[in-house]
């Protein structure tokens, strides 16, 4: 979609996040000089074209004891990954699942899929059942568990002229 | 781990799905967790204050904005981790960063609304660390989603 200087507006009030009041949309709009249907009309075509995914809150995982974060990465046969992917990202344990592209030589891994946990034992165990999903067609994998967050803010967008 | 109350869990799920587009969003939920729309902002902002909760607002998706996302990873050595660490988040490109447990121990994604803007944000990292970019773009998505047991 292409965004006018208006949505560009809407974008950089929002993108801190929405004020948690009971008429959240009429605040943002107000300080936009907006009218609160023509923000909430704008958003509505944002969500149609996919520009906002959905709104709504974003969890801290290790706040709520899922504290065993595992990347998981496999390489897998290219001939089957299409057929395995959905599978695993299927699972209800599995929260992000993508196809990436490998760096060779040092990085063989072509799917990556976040396993979480409420220990590193029980990270292991699930992915025991996506080895069993992969089958033959794995070649290597491993598991990279985040140590600390370093930073968390989501996407921000330069101000024009920045 | 902060301790969360049944109500407070529930509502970590349902604010995961898409709050609509009304005048007054939080109410129908607040009713249908028997509370009140006070009760409910109260304890939204009380988790966000702890850190449950790192967000809550639209999720922008850059690709359909005309830009991009890419998952970076470097191999930072140990004696420059927080050096580097402070010049890879001082970039507004890096939407979030952790750190993480092999030899690429450092993982961000960036995130523009320019597709050129993430080898951009690539090439000043590089250049202001002396490090590799290891740039690891989704090809393709599986699914997306998160539950606590409510």
């Amino acid at each position: 979609m292409s965004i006018d200087a208006t949505d560009r507006a809407i974008i950089e009030a929002l993108q801190g996040g929405l004020p948690l009041v009971p008429q959240p949309y009429l605040e943002v709009a107000q300080s936009l000089n907006l009218e609160e249907s023509e923000l909430t009309d704008r958003l509505a075509v944002m969500k149609e074209s996919g520009a906002i995914r959905r709104i709504a809150a974003a969890p801290n995982h290790y706040k709520l004891g899922m504290t065993a974060n595992g990347m998981t990465v496999w390489d897998v046969d290219d001939a089957v990954l299409n057929e395995v992917g959905p599978k695993i990202g299927a699972l209800p344990f599995v929260t992000h699942s993508y196809k990436r592209p490998r760096a060779l030589p040092d990085w063989p891994y072509n799917l990556f899929a976040m396993v979480h946990g409420s220990s590193r034992e029980e990270v292991e165990e699930k992915r025991q059942e996506i080895v069993a999903i992969i089958g033959d067609a794995l070649r290597a994998s491993d598991t990279l568990y985040s140590t600390r967050i370093l930073k968390k803010t989501g996407l921000r967008l330069r101000k024009k002229g920045d | 781990m902060s301790q969360l109350d049944d109500i407070d869990r529930a509502l970590v799920n349902a604010l995961q799905d898409d709050l609509p587009l009304t005048n007054r969003p939080f109410l129908p939920l607040a009713e249908s967790l028997g509370i009140t729309e006070d009760e409910l902002l109260t304890r939204v902002k009380a988790m966000r204050e702890s850190g449950v909760l790192t967000r809550f607002g639209p999720f922008f998706d850059a690709v359909r904005m005309g830009g991009a996302f890419c998952l970076c990873a470097m191999e930072v050595p140990q004696d420059r981790f927080d050096e580097v660490n402070d010049l890879v988040n001082a970039h507004l490109e890096v939407a979030h960063n952790y750190e993480r447990s092999h030899k690429l121990n450092m993982w961000f994604v960036l995130g523009c609304d320019t597709k050129a803007g993430i080898q951009e944000a690539a090439d000043k990292i590089e250049g202001e660390t002396g490090l590799q970019v290891y740039q690891f773009p989704k090809l393709q998505e599986f699914f997306i989603g998160f539950r606590v047991a409510a």
